[in-house]
């Protein structure tokens, strides 16, 4: 079991408190998910030319300016670095591939969450509201969001195994359910180059997802192919720049509830996790119907 | 009445009270506020009192229910009424996934559409859903009467036993062994007593009735496996 949620807002002055609106959701999904707890956020985007680079450290007391000073040492460009604790946004020109690189050569220990111009990740081990508290969600601003709470059923407990997953840049999916061929998946996407950092299923999908799209799907066609090659139970919700996508497998084995408002779109595994939202009696709540694509823009 | 708030008091504390203290008490009718989608609100009810529940609930509202008669102001989660053995649960809005699973008795009323599987293993309880079923409904239905006033989804009544299925919409599939059958005076009669009950105004003379053809009750060595 595992718990979803996801928060598009609207509201152009709601957008400052998205952590704020969203808190009562994650936590409502504390019983479905009480081992690990993520969120991504979409926020205003870096300069152009630049990507920011989500990262993880395994201590709360990492050197992040050491890093930095390296960084600049090394590849002879200056990068933008805002810390805390064990989680680092860092800012850089240089290509993503450059980046990735010189963090895992150099800093093998340190785990890069998300690359993008508008996403930032935060993931861990813990109960929901111990995770929120330790990287501030409350203080989250952005467009919208997607958040997890994981009761693990097939991988280990580790910050890497939390949700949400993510691949290429601006993308990420948070999953409830189990995936039954995640191997076979995982053999393909290996041949096509594509390097895995865990061993769960949800990571499997991810990537899946996001190589059809780099090869040219759109979301529509990628899931189309999601649905002939992903076997097992999903609830899956992504994250783009721009839009939350949310699917349920062609049994429904997984829940999901919508409450579509004039201020904001909510989506969770359970009503409970709406219910605190404002004003959300007069919110169109609906079932999402198994194997239909339902697409959010901002 | 008496008004039981979820805000102030937690479900556990809740159906002990509905449990423990409320039967013999003379009270009659309970309101309970603040559901908030909370799962097992007014589950195991074991006296005939009147509880109406303003808000959305969560999993198995009114699970196991005996004698009561619970309405859901709003929709509810997984599992309404699961196994419920007499009384009546009504939802005013829409049920998720397994509306009545494996109930004995009683009456559940869904206003609006109820998700899959609803009816799924039901061994007599009557279900009168006022708009639409999810896929796989009434699978293995083995008594009881699923009454849909609107449409039904794919593989309905899939390996059905005794239970019958009145559909006024359009079925998308049948299950295996299900099969669509002429209505019987019988059979209008039912619909008319069962929509009364639901308050629904329908005329009897839309619905269809599906039933199992029975060719799984026994085994066909022939067969194949293809069912």
């Amino acid at each position: 079991m595992c718990g979803i949620v996801g928060l598009l807002v609207k509201n152009q002055k709601m957008r400052a408190n998205i952590g704020e609106l969203m808190m009562p959701m994650l936590i409502g999904m504390t019983e479905r998910g009480p081992d690990s707890a993520g969120m991504a956020v979409f926020t205003e985007p870096v300069g152009p030319g630049e990507l920011k680079y989500n990262l993880y450290a395994p201590s709360m007391e990492f050197n992040w300016q050491g890093l930095a000073h390296d960084f600049d040492a090394h590849l002879g460009s200056k990068v933008k670095i805002s810390s805390q604790g064990n989680h680092a946004i860092l800012v850089s020109h240089l290509e993503s591939a450059t980046v990735k690189t010189w963090i895992k050569e150099n800093y093998p220990n340190v785990h890069v969450l998300s690359v993008g111009q508008s996403i930032d990740v935060y993931k861990d081990t813990g109960l929901p509201a111990e995770v929120a508290a330790r990287y501030d969600f409350p203080k989250l601003a952005g467009t919208h969001l997607v958040g997890h709470t994981r009761m693990a059923t097939e991988s280990a407990v580790t910050p890497a195994h939390a949700h949400p997953f993510t691949a290429g840049e601006d993308w990420c999916l948070v999953h409830n359910g189990s995936l039954s061929n995640p191997n076979s998946i995982r053999r393909k996407l290996e041949h096509e180059g594509i390097a895995f950092e865990t061993d769960n299923d949800t990571e499997a999908a991810c990537r899946f997802l996001e190589w059809r799209m780099r090869e040219g799907d759109d979301l529509h066609a990628a899931l189309q192919k999601g649905f002939e090659e992903l076997d097992g139970f999903f609830t899956l919700l992504m994250g783009t720049k721009d839009q939350l996508a949310l699917v349920r497998d062609p049994f429904a084995c997984k829940p999901a509830i919508v409450a579509e408002h004039d201020d904001y779109v909510a989506i969770a595994s359970e009503f409970r996790s709406l219910a605190q939202l404002p004003d959300v009696k007069n919110a169109k709540l609906f079932e999402p119907m198994p194997e239909e694509l339902y697409i959010w823009k901002v | 009445m008496e008004s039981l708030d979820l805000h102030k008091i937690s479900v556990r504390e809740l159906n002990q009270y509905l449990h423990k203290e409320l039967p013999g008490k003379g009270v009659d009718k309970i309101e309970i506020l603040n559901p908030d989608g909370a799962h097992n609100i007014a589950a195991g009810m074991d006296c005939p009192v009147d509880i109406d529940i303003r808000g959305h609930g969560g999993y198995y509202i009114g699970g196991m229910n005996k004698h009561a008669n619970i309405t859901v102001h709003g929709n509810v989660g997984w599992g309404v009424a699961e196994n419920m053995m007499s009384g009546f649960v009504r939802v005013k809005g829409f049920a998720s996934e397994s509306a009545g699973a494996t109930g004995h008795g009683g009456t559940l009323i869904i206003e609006g559409d109820a998700s899959l599987r609803c009816g799924i293993s039901m061994k007599g309880i009557d279900i009168i859903v006022g708009g639409n079923i999810g896929n796989f409904s009434a699978f293995m239905a083995q008594a009881g009467r699923l009454v849909v006033c609107g449409n039904a989804g794919d593989g309905l009544g899939d390996s059905l036993y005794e239970a019958v299925i009145y559909v006024r919409g359009k079925i998308k599939s049948l299950g295996a062994d299900a099969r669509e059958e002429p209505m019987t005076d019988a059979d209008y009669e039912a619909v008319k007593e069962l929509l009364d009950r639901a308050g629904f105004k329908h005329d009897p003379n839309e619905f269809k009735r599906v039933a199992s053809a029975k060719s799984l009750y026994n085994w066909n060595a022939d067969a194949n496996q293809e069912y």
